[in-house]
């Protein structure tokens, strides 16, 4: 049985008036099942947005697919065409962004825009549609979904617009839902909010879930599965326990130890945040080899030559660096 | 005896009349009566949610923002009555960052300029020395004389807000103010921008108040945590402390928000050494 998203050596370009194309993806190969959430973990540039937009066919113009597969229930979604994708888009997959302001309409009441979704995509009529939204605003947590309903987008706080956001989202019960930084707008106690809401509709709903961000509290609160994501390549997959605690990359132990962590107990001192040396590589000119070798304190003369292959040291963990092949 | 606070603020209030389409305008109390004190050479940071008032308190300290009542001494002078070149003075000693760099910096200028175009305005050195200073001053902040003629949309957002650090820099600041600063920037850059205010504290004798919604980097960055609830400070304690021992509701709020992470795990041993 086909899996639900399934990615295979994905690798997108850029157009680039500089000269040499931007190489934003360089073979991502990974799997999403029915009902499983995964998170992507990655800074800015690594090429997350890129391939969730990829997924959906969302790429804008100057970036161009060079390469691999992405299958969403076994139906080959880069072979689509335009018409079938937009049946697709908010039926079965749904997409979450960063900034719920420009997600939605200033000057449309937020129920309506819940509402449209399910209009646009399923044969019923103006008034089941309207309740539809109203059920789908109560889901994600909207105590008077009614009250909500009727307001403008600048009359809700971020947190709450976010919400609305992922109701048009999941209105429609896709079985997929990508996320691209949902956390990232919003402030400490509606990021605990948002994230404790993702991990409860996951579970109801039996979402497949992949979301990318560098919210690492959101990533191991909801992610059974973490993949780390470095210019353009996944570097290292295992639950966010394993990918945190003990990782396996020089790259993912030097991100974890960047991460502020509060003391919680009263012996333990604080340790300062451990910044990593250099910058990632400029993708219009990939290295030949390991894309973290020049800041990477583990070196090793083959890790110019070559992209190391990814290996499998322990059961659901896989690796790309040659301390471990 | 403890040594003089560089600032105290007493009993800051700042009312904004806000007027609303149908039902006139309503007061909102963004300060509430606020107390603050900055002992020299200390970080504090102050933690509170969208619309605390973490931000006006920043901008009033500043004096950007004229406060509805109480007083800001700065080494024991009170600034809320200053104006003219004591009002210039007192600015130069307090500089302020901000969170989004992009909109911050001139788009037009390139990066030497932008750090330079302070001394400028004050007349400070010649031209060549002025661009002598900028360039000493991105190299302070970890930005290579290559990118002196960069534009700042031609630079990253990490470059951008190392950038927007070097001019605020510029004019020998006491106090730097750094207003969300750390927001919306990479963990690992983050992590970069940090240790570069520490050195940058040791070199230069530097007081930060870092503004922020983020407890844990703060509790992390901070030598003292000063939490924001309503127009109001309702807990303000050591850092170390912060997350053993909370006593307001507020607090133990946004600590509970925190997300709970695996332990960071050690450095890594064996392989070579970095060269």
């Amino acid at each position: 049985m086909p899996g639900l998203l399934e990615v295979r050596d994905l690798a997108v370009h850029y157009e680039s008036q500089a000269g040499a194309p931007v190489a934003a993806a360089r073979g991502v190969t990974l799997d999403v099942d029915a009902g499983e959430a995964v998170g992507l973990l990655g800074e800015s540039g690594c090429g997350k947005t890129t391939l969730l937009l990829a997924v959906l066919g969302l790429l804008p113009p100057t970036a161009r697919v060079i390469g691999g597969e992405v299958r969403f229930r076994g139906r080959d979604l880069l072979a689509m065409g335009p018409s079938e994708m937009r049946r697709l888009r908010g039926a079965e997959i749904a997409i979450v962004f960063q900034d719920p302001t420009l997600a939605l309409n200033p000057v449309r009441r937020v129920g309506a825009q819940v509402a449209e979704v399910a209009r646009a995509h399923r044969d019923q009529g103006a008034r089941r549609c309207r309740e539809d939204a109203l059920a789908m605003l109560a889901e994600v947590g909207f105590a008077e979904p009614a009250r909500i309903a009727r307001a403008y987008p600048h009359e809700l706080s971020g947190g709450q617009r976010q919400r609305v956001v992922i109701a048009q989202a999941l209105v429609c019960r896709p079985a997929l839902l990508l996320a691209d930084e949902p956390t990232a707008s919003l402030d400490s106690t509606a990021q605990a909010e948002l994230r404790a809401l993702l991990a409860a509709l996951q579970r109801r709903l039996g979402l497949g879930i992949l979301m990318a961000s560098h919210d690492l509290g959101a990533l191991s609160a909801l992610s059974r599965r973490l993949l780390v994501m470095y210019a353009g390549a996944i570097v290292e997959e295992g639950t966010p326990a394993q990918v945190l605690g003990d990782p396996l990359h020089p790259y993912t132990r030097g991100l974890s130890r960047a991460y502020p962590r509060p003391v919680t107990t009263p012996r333990a001192g604080r340790s300062p945040l451990v910044p990593i040396p250099g910058a990632p590589p400029d993708l219009a000119h990939p290295p030949a080899g390991c894309a973290f070798e020049p800041r990477c304190a583990q070196r090793q003369a083959v890790c110019v030559e070559r992209v190391p292959a990814a290996v499998q040291p322990a059961e659901g963990r896989h690796v790309r660096c040659v301390l471990h092949a | 005896m403890p040594e003089a606070p560089l600032l105290r603020a007493r009993g800051l209030t700042k009312r904004y009349h806000r007027r609303r389409a149908s039902r006139g305008t309503r007061d909102v109390d963004a300060l509430a009566g606020v107390d603050l004190t900055l002992a020299p050479g200390a970080t504090v940071a102050l933690v509170g949610q969208s619309g605390s008032g973490k931000s006006t308190l920043a901008r009033c300290l500043a004096r950007l923002e004229e406060p509805t009542s109480g007083a800001i001494d700065f080494d024991g002078v009170d600034v809320t009555a200053l104006s003219g070149a004591r009002l210039r003075a007192f600015r130069q000693q307090v500089q302020l960052v901000l969170q989004d760099a992009a909109a911050a910096l001139s788009p037009r200028l390139r990066a030497a300029e932008i750090v330079s175009e302070p001394l400028e305005v004050l007349g400070q050195g010649t031209r060549t020395q002025r661009r002598r200073r900028a360039l000493g001053l991105m190299e302070m902040v970890g930005l290579p004389s290559a990118l002196a003629d960069r534009r700042p949309l031609e630079l990253s957002g990490g470059q951008r807000q190392r950038l927007a650090l070097a001019r605020a820099l510029a004019l020998q600041p006491r106090l730097l103010i750094l207003d969300e600063a750390f927001t919306g920037l990479d963990a690992s850059i983050q992590a970069q921008m940090a240790a570069l205010l520490e050195d940058l504290r040791g070199e230069r004798e530097l007081t930060y108040l870092l503004v922020s919604h983020d407890l844990a980097l703060m509790s992390v960055l901070a030598d003292e945590v000063a939490i924001m609830f309503e127009g109001r400070i309702v807990e303000h304690q050591a850092a170390a402390r912060l997350f053993l021992a909370p006593e307001h509701a507020h607090t133990r709020a946004l600590v509970a928000a925190v997300p709970h992470l695996p332990p960071a795990p050690d450095a890594a041993v064996g392989g070579p050494a970095a060269p």
